[in-house]
């Protein structure tokens, strides 16, 4: 039955039914209802674990450390500022293979100070290890909860995920979802087992240092669990599909992409916005189309190189900035066909900047500027709807 | 004695902490589990794919141990399971760069013992200063030198920091003491809720002393009222080791490189008189002399 919920309760309780063992969190907006309503759920009794209220995101972090050691299945929220913050435990969460899941409730990065929405904190953390996969409403964000920890927990891949969703836009609506449910999420997702736990009867040293020999080693294996979890985050989404009904796409998905001259790539919410605007340009008789990136990390080479490969002209509409060099998911993309036969013309735009608006007008500029570059492509990378008056 | 810190690490001769870690693993047993920061106990124990502990171990960063081991006390709470909870690690990571992680762990009340071993300085690195380092000592980041005498700052008063924070357990204690830091582990790891022990732990590269005096070093900061052996109960002092005639702390001073410079130049004998303050306040606050 659907209900209507707002976004950050739809996810907690979804984080509720996957059972963990150990929720720890820090406040920051807009993650703070996620966890709110956790703690409401442990003060209830509707959720049977020990919730930790810490001193900061890096000790809320640490503290999934310790607890995944132990073998306690871990969940956390944060976003932006908290997200920075945690940035050396990223590091030993997903070097030392524990599969924490945490949502980041998308949210732009200071300075100057801003709690709105875009994805600059989760892409600019795209190199830390973690597996990445993008929601584009809540129903979705809500339905890779679980779907998350069951890749996490492979133990052939034994990596931590950020499930991503944009901060207010998804965290803060109201809209009708299927709430799950908490038996059926238990039938799906099995117990978390580890081989390896901090355990007095089998002691075992867990964070040994290593040195030139042996540390490439190390970061290849977490490389190859990285690519092993391309299959299997397809897996998993084909059965959360056959056990719930539904599916938003595996590493990839497409929209009006089949004889599409012109097609976005995207992550996110924006999403929604990007269909609306294809109809309406579908109905003009505009051959437009869309491919989703659910997965940004591992990053899909193959199933973009296989959804792209007939498109006229690419256009990629992102919410982040990689301050130096255009931005993240055009720079990956250009990467993935340059060993191929792909020579699709790509350019690429940052949008939706601090929380600013990206309409349907706006994809269409985007569009007709994409159609332009067929012919020459004048600019490879701009920000949309920069406003020059404002600027020194 | 049980041996839960396995031969074959590779601290330096003469280094205090081995010897520190095994009698607090001895007092402490087997049903113990060990979160260490980054520090030279971790660097000499534990390269892969080698390590020198028989009680497990974690290891994940230089700020966060009583984090880590916050979340390993829950988890144990939450598997109805029971073991000594235990961190393990130097005085950079005590004082300085996990300040808000200990802070943490102390106010949020987890059962975890947390032991300081001390050795003044961030000696993994190389002798740099830390918060711990104390009044006009020597160290690669606060130089002797034509105008300088060493560390401009006194050591902070880190116990102070556990006892503002209600931990029911605090004490002191030191190497050249085996059998007092046994019992107070035992006692640390008894009580319901945070304890904190600090050791000092003399470095013989830091503190620049011939190998077999490390003990003779450590009973020299006790015997001249720089290190007071105390133990704090529920916020009240219960128990401090006497000291029959406090030596001149020039003794103590004399015996380690780091204090040379104040021997030597000009501005050491106030020096000297000062740290003697320091001693002699000691020795009135813990009334270390009967």
């Amino acid at each position: 039955m659907m209900k209507v919920v707002e976004g950050s309760y739809a996810v907690a309780h979804a984080a509720m039914c996957c059972s963990p063992d150990v929720v720890s969190a820090y406040p920051i907006t807009p993650q703070t209802h996620i966890v709110e309503h956790l703690s409401q759920m442990v003060a209830d009794g509707e959720l049977s674990a020990e919730f930790l209220t810490v001193d900061s995101e890096f000790s809320a972090l640490s503290v999934l450390v310790g607890a995944s050691a132990m073998g306690a299945r871990c969940y956390s929220s944060t976003t932006s500022q908290g997200l920075a913050l945690m940035y050396e435990v990223l590091y030993n969460v997903s070097g030392l293979r524990m599969p924490v899941v945490m949502t980041v409730a998308n949210r732009a990065l200071g300075a100057p100070l801003n709690i709105w929405n875009d994805q600059q904190d989760s892409v600019g953390a795209r190199d830390v290890g973690w597996l990445q996969l993008y929601t584009e409403n809540v129903q979705e964000a809500v339905d890779t909860t679980p779907q998350a920890y069951k890749i996490a927990e492979d133990m052939g891949i034994l990596t931590p995920i950020m499930v991503c969703m944009d901060g207010f836009i998804l965290t803060h609506v109201y809209e009708p979802v299927e709430l799950l449910d908490k038996d059926k999420v238990a039938g799906f997702l099995p117990a978390f087992k580890p081989e390896y736990v901090l355990d007095p009867a089998n002691p075992k040293t867990i964070g040994a240092f290593a040195d030139p020999s042996t540390y490439t080693e190390f970061r290849y294996l977490q490389f190859d669990a990285q690519q092993k979890a391309l299959a299997k985050i397809e897996a998993v989404a084909k059965e959360f599909q056959e056990t719930f009904g539904r599916t938003f796409g595996g590493l990839i998905d497409t929209y009006q992409t089949d004889d599409a001259d012109i097609v976005m790539v995207t992550m996110g919410s924006v999403i929604g916005t990007i269909k609306d605007a294809i109809d309406e340009m579908r109905a003009e008789g505009i051959k437009v189309g869309l491919v989703k990136v659910r997965s940004y990390r591992p990053f899909p080479v193959q199933a973009l190189r296989k959804a792209l490969k007939d498109a006229g002209v690419i256009a990629v509409i992102e919410k982040d900035v990689s301050i130096g060099n255009e931005a993240g998911l055009v720079t990956d993309l250009k990467a993935a066909f340059y060993n191929s036969k792909i020579r699709t013309p790509i350019i690429g735009f940052t949008a939706g900047l601090g929380g600013r608006d990206i309409t349907v007008k706006d994809i269409r500029k985007i569009t007709e500027k994409a159609s332009a570059a067929r012919k020459g492509i004048e600019s490879e990378f701009e920000f949309l709807n920069l406003r020059t008056e404002i600027l020194p | 004695m049980q041996n839960l810190l396995a031969p074959g690490h590779r601290a330096c001769a003469g280094c205090s902490m081995p010897t520190i870690v095994r009698l607090i693993l001895d007092a402490a047993g087997p049903n113990t589990i060990v979160v260490s920061p980054t520090s030279c106990l971790e660097v000499t124990t534990t390269p892969f794919p080698e390590s020198a502990w028989c009680v497990p171990w974690l290891h994940s960063l230089f700020e966060n141990a009583a984090a880590v081991a916050s979340g390993v006390e829950i988890a144990l709470k939450r598997f109805h399971k029971e073991a000594n909870v235990l961190v393990i690690g130097g005085d950079g990571s005590t004082f300085d760069i996990g300040m808000g992680s200990n802070s943490g762990m102390f106010e949020r009340g987890h059962k975890v013992t947390y032991i300081c071993y001390d050795n003044e300085a961030y000696m993994n690195t190389g002798v740099q200063r830390s918060g711990s380092t104390p009044f006009c000592a020597h160290t690669t980041t606060t130089p002797s030198g034509e105008i300088s005498l060493g560390n401009p700052r006194p050591k902070k008063d880190m116990p102070a920091i556990a006892l503002a924070h209600r931990v029911p357990y605090v004490a002191t204690a030191s190497v050249a003491y085996p059998v007092d830091l046994r019992r107070k582990v035992k006692k640390a790891i008894e009580t319901q809720g945070p304890s904190y022990i600090q050791v000092n732990a003399p470095c013989i590269t830091g503190w620049t002393f011939e190998a077999g005096n490390t003990v003779e070093i450590a009973r020299l900061a006790v015997e001249t009222g720089l290190w007071p052996l105390f133990e704090y109960v529920n916020g009240q002092l219960m128990e401090v080791k006497k000291v029959r005639r406090p030596k001149p702390v020039e003794d103590y001073l004399k015996s380690q490189g780091r204090y040379r410079h104040l021997f030597k130049k000009p501005g050491g004998t106030e020096v000297l008189k000062q740290i003697q303050a320091i001693a002699d306040a000691n020795i009135s606050k813990y009334c270390l002399v009967d």
